[in-house]
């Protein structure tokens, strides 16, 4: 059963995220920001990250970076949730090492479909 | 009549229900028996004192400790204007859920003695004739006769009514 | 499969209205023009939070309203806008906006599109008229794309060259081959020309090129889409083979944006119906909620204590098996050890309900802000003990009273700058709410150094509305407690700003209601305190056993002043009726306990038994008891859950031997006695009337 690393700042999205996951079958890992992430990350093994850019503590960005430095997450996907007006952010995510984003808002269909794309 | 005459009284009959049929528990007062409906009664206690509440209606006997939950007693005979006794081994209170105008309340009731549960088909419910007698009919959902008893069927959401009290007290 | 996301929205509200606090804080502390980037990231985070669940949930009014909030905040964080006080008090506008939004969809009810409109509208001129470089604006337009949207069967050619590092990325070509066969037949042919010898390989590095042909009815987007992720990290060429197109794969927004876009927004449509058409939720408008936040070491430091408490009892049940009279001291121990883990977790559980009062005074920045420059003041607050914890409920019922008193003093306290200048006070007046525990209180004090009360203005409309009469003499607390004796506020003291239909004596209401008092000091010329007492919590109180013949009742300790023997000379009896005791300096009425409850005392003779002198709305009172049992501390049941509220008792409890016990209700009882011609009300007008007699 894949395992998913979601990281946002907002309870309600966390949540949301979590339920549509689950609810098709992955195992979920929740996480509040950067750090918290980094932490539950080095402690399992996680086969996709998706992460929100805007958080306190480590933003979503730092977090790819510093997640690409630990040899067993060099090639794990890693999903940034972006907004459509930050473009700028995508290209700074994959500067970073991101693999690609999930745009917002989304709802749960798109949010399965990527992931499905991701990890099959 | 087909009657189920169930010999466990102290709990609750899970049989299969016919649509048309009740279950009522069935108890004791004055030598008369009354019958309340099954899904209602929440347990059936013995009789320990109960606390006093200042400047009640003295049918209702106080309140008392029903695991945590304050829950006022009321003694039937008074409540029917029927001569009050003394408490004997055989007196228990019957805890009712009893539907308020808005909200549902537990209450205790204290009875003679229990008797038993019976199985009642509608149909064979009678309306209570009218009769100018101590007990006010508002309360009386309807009579039935069991083994050529005449069994009391109460409508327990109205065994409270502020009004039918005064009245019944008036017929006195 | 479908979600529902209502369940989500409960926690998105929740966060929305904490993230509007932190966004208001921080916009009030901001030094304007000096402005610390990172405290203007965190105002942005929060803004940005709520518009991507706005937006997440379908909330469009919402999340549209909160975008132009954030794109304005953006612009002040990246330094391209300057943080001014006209834009900051926009801000704070909004946001109050932005709460009400959030309470009426909460709720199922209509939005105020007005309000919302012209705010936005404000928002977006601000904007407009940017102060310093312009940003390129972030604002939602469909983008014009280059790219072709036609669908027609075809076979496309692409060559797909992915650079060294796409795994790096954690992407895959296998991946973009599994979704290429979703949209047609797919055969490709690999060309492994750049590959290096075996030992010069690098794994983590890719070589290949692929040419492949797809065999169908898609689009040209469609297949771009594919590559999306990683379009900067390939040479990619996608062209039909019909004809010969060439595409620039520079990165530009993708046409995914515009099709997701345009198909979120339908769906948006039709989410929001559903949510404002929702069955309107029983919610007051911010003020209470049912959750609680709960840090994790309290919970951790409950589960330990109710496993000693497990133990303890399993030792116990292990003693009383096969128990002997050698097991006696054994039995005692542990009973005392059970008295011991009941009370830590007693004392734990409370805490549970505690929460620091920080989250009433919040409201007070603003709210005297607000105030003090609507009415031209000069005030400033000074706040203490923000961190002293009281139950979540009293604390939420005492916001209201807060509120009314920080007003009173603020419009009718505190004087305008000149008038403080002309009584050589300093032109800033100063307002100081402190909170902290005394005994098994919290204490609240509003502390103004303004006017102070007027004492011949209270008296005189105290004798228009007759409460009191033309000759009487009070003393000074007496004439201040006058504000709070209901029918005592008139049109002329009530102001636009204090008077909102929330009167003085309402205030004492509630805080009696929480088993509170309210005092109040002052000085003419100097200034106001009101004091207000709490309970620390709601559910349990410290009561004093009484006994009334074979009745026991609990009188609150708080309400005690003192207990006596009585001394026949000091009972005196009025016009045959009410009956009086002198204590000391005054005259208290008796409320005969056995009268009032019609239950039969050891003895009617006021010597044989004790009078209990307890305080009901400001008036001391003696109750007459049989005997004085224990102090102890007890659980308050409701009598009304399954009963109905009666006269002079305010609940009841559980004694230690399962039996049930009422508790008193002092103001009940003086209304009570005073319907049996014993007591009176105001023991200080029988001075006047026994001077006469």
């Amino acid at each position: 059963m894949a395992s998913i690393l979601a990281v946002d700042d907002s309870a309600s999205m966390r949540q949301m995220v979590a339920f549509t996951l689950k609810g098709a079958g992955y195992e979920v890992i929740e996480a509040v920001d950067g750090v918290d992430a980094l932490n539950k990350a080095k402690g399992k093994s996680i086969n996709v990250v998706l992460t929100d850019v805007n958080m306190p503590n480590m933003d979503g960005i730092t977090l790819i970076k510093e997640l690409r430095k630990l040899p067993n997450y060099k090639f794990t996907p890693m999903l940034m949730l972006t907004t459509e007006s930050s473009m700028d952010k995508k290209s700074e995510g994959k500067s970073a090492g991101a693999t690609g984003w999930l745009v917002k808002p989304f709802n749960p269909d798109q949010l399965l479909g990527t992931i499905k794309k991701v990890i099959g | 009549m087909e009657i189920e005459n169930q010999s466990e009284t102290h709990s609750m009959m899970n049989t299969d229900l016919d649509l048309n049929a009740e279950q009522f528990l069935s108890f004791y007062l004055a030598g008369e028996e009354y019958g309340v409906d099954i899904l209602r009664v929440q347990e059936i206690k013995c009789w320990e004192n109960a606390t006093e509440v200042p400047n009640s209606p003295d049918y209702l006997k106080g309140v008392i400790n029903l695991r945590g939950t304050i829950v006022p007693v009321i003694d039937m005979r008074q409540r029917f204007g029927i001569e009050a006794i003394e408490y004997t081994k055989t007196t228990v209170v019957i805890v009712l859920k009893v539907e308020d105008a808005d909200r549902e309340r537990t209450v205790g009731f204290i009875v003679d003695a229990v008797s038993d549960v019976y199985t009642i088909e509608s149909e064979l419910l009678r309306a209570p004739p009218e009769t100018g007698d101590s007990i006010d009919l508002g309360f009386v959902k309807g009579l039935t006769s069991i083994n050529e008893k005449m069994v009391v069927l109460l409508d327990i959401d109205h065994l409270l009514d502020e009004e039918k009290i005064s009245e019944s007290q008036n017929l006195h | 499969m479908s979600i529902d996301m209502s369940q989500f929205h409960q926690v998105f509200f929740e966060e929305s209205f904490e993230g509007l606090d932190i966004m208001e804080t921080g916009l009030m502390d901001l030094d304007l023009g000096a402005a610390n980037d990172e405290e203007i990231n965190t105002i942005f985070r929060a803004a940005h939070s709520i518009k991507g669940g706005a937006g997440t949930f379908g909330f469009t009014d919402i999340s549209s309203f909160t975008h132009v909030m954030e794109t304005l905040l953006d612009e002040m964080r990246d330094g391209c806008r300057e943080v001014t006080r006209e834009a900051v008090d926009l801000l704070l506008a909004s946001i109050d906006c932005l709460r009400e939004m959030l309470s009426a969809v909460d709720a199922g009810d209509e939005i105020d599109q007005v309000r919302k409109d012209s705010l936005q509208k404000d928002l977006e001129s601000l904007l407009a008229n940017g102060s310093g470089d312009s940003k390129p604006q972030s604002v939602q337009q469909t983008v014009e794309s280059s790219k072709d949207e036609t669908t027609s069967q075809g076979i496309w050619k692409i060559t797909f060259a992915p650079h060294p590092n796409l795994f790096k990325t954690g992407n895959d070509p296998v991946r973009i081959f599994r979704e290429l066969k979703t949209l047609g037949v797919l055969t490709s042919i690999v060309d492994i020309s750049k590959l290096p010898s075996y030992f010069e390989l690098d794994p983590e590095e890719s070589y290949l090129t692929w040419e492949m042909k797809l065999d169908s009815e898609c689009s040209e987007a469609e297949i771009d889409e594919v590559f999306a992720w990683v379009d900067e990290e390939c040479e990619l060429t996608i062209s039909k083979l019909t004809e010969q197109v060439i595409i620039d794969d520079s990165p530009e927004e993708e046409i995914t944006v515009v099709a997701t876009e345009e198909k979120t927004e339908i769906e948006k449509q039709d989410s929001v119906k559903p949510v404002v058409a929702r069955k309107k939720t029983n919610k007051k408008a911010g003020s209470e909620n049912s959750s609680i936040r709960v840090g994790i070491d309290k919970i951790d430091a409950l589960i330990n204590m109710v496993g000693e408490l497990v133990i303890t009892q399993s030792m116990l049940s292990q003693i009383s098996e096969n128990f002997v009279e050698s097991d006696l001291e054994k039995l005692r121990d542990g009973i005392d050890e059970l008295e011991r883990n009941t009370r830590e977790l007693q004392e734990n559980v409370m805490q549970i309900r505690m929460l620091p009062i920080s989250f009433s005074f919040n409201r007070f920045p603003r709210l005297v802000r607000d105030m003090a420059s609507k009415l031209g003041k000069n005030i400033e607050l000074k706040m203490s003990g923000e961190q002293t914890e009281l139950d979540k409920t009293v604390m939420e019922k005492i916001g209201d009273p807060l509120v009314h008193l920080v007003r009173n003093s603020l419009d009718h306290g505190i004087e305008m700058p000149d008038v403080r200048k002309a009584a050589g006070k300093p032109e800033v007046g100063t307002l100081q709410l402190n909170a902290y525990h005394e005994g098994g209180n919290i204490v609240i004090e509003i502390v103004d150094d303004g006017a102070g009360l007027n004492k011949e203005r209270i008296l005189s409309k105290a004798r228009e509305n007759g409460l009191v009469g033309e000759d009487e003499i009070l003393p000074d607390e007496k004439i201040h407690e006058l504000i709070f004796a209901p029918g005592f506020s008139t049109a002329a003291e009530v102001s636009d700003v204090s008077g909102r239909g929330v009167s003085m004596d309402v205030v004492m209401r509630n805080i009696r209601d929480l088993g509170g008092v309210v005092e109040i000091k002052s000085e003419e010329g100097k200034g106001s305190t009101f004091t207000i007492r709490l309970p620390l919590t709601l559910a349990i109180l410290d009561g004093q056993l009484i006994r009334v013949g074979d009745h026991v009742y609990i009188i609150p300790l708080v309400s005690i002043v003192e207990s006596l023997q009585v001394e026949s000379e000091n009972c005196n009896s009025l016009a045959g009726k009410a009956e009086l005791y002198k204590l000391r300096e005054e005259y208290i009425s008796i409320i005969r306990l056995h009268k009032a409850f019609n239950i039969t005392p050891d003895s009617t003779e006021l010597t044989k038994g004790l009078l209990v002198v307890a305080e009901s709305e400001g008036q001391k009172v003696g109750i007459f008891v049989d005997d004085l049992l224990a102090q102890q501390q007890v659980v308050i049941k409701s009598l009304e859950t399954n009963y109905q509220k009666v006269d002079g008792i305010s609940g009841a409890t559980i004694l230690g031997d399962g039996t049930v016990a009422m508790i008193l209700d002092m103001t009940g009882l003086v209304h009570l006695s005073r319907n049996n011609p014993v007591a009176i009300s105001n023991s200080q007008s029988l001075i006047t009337e026994e001077a006469v007699a």
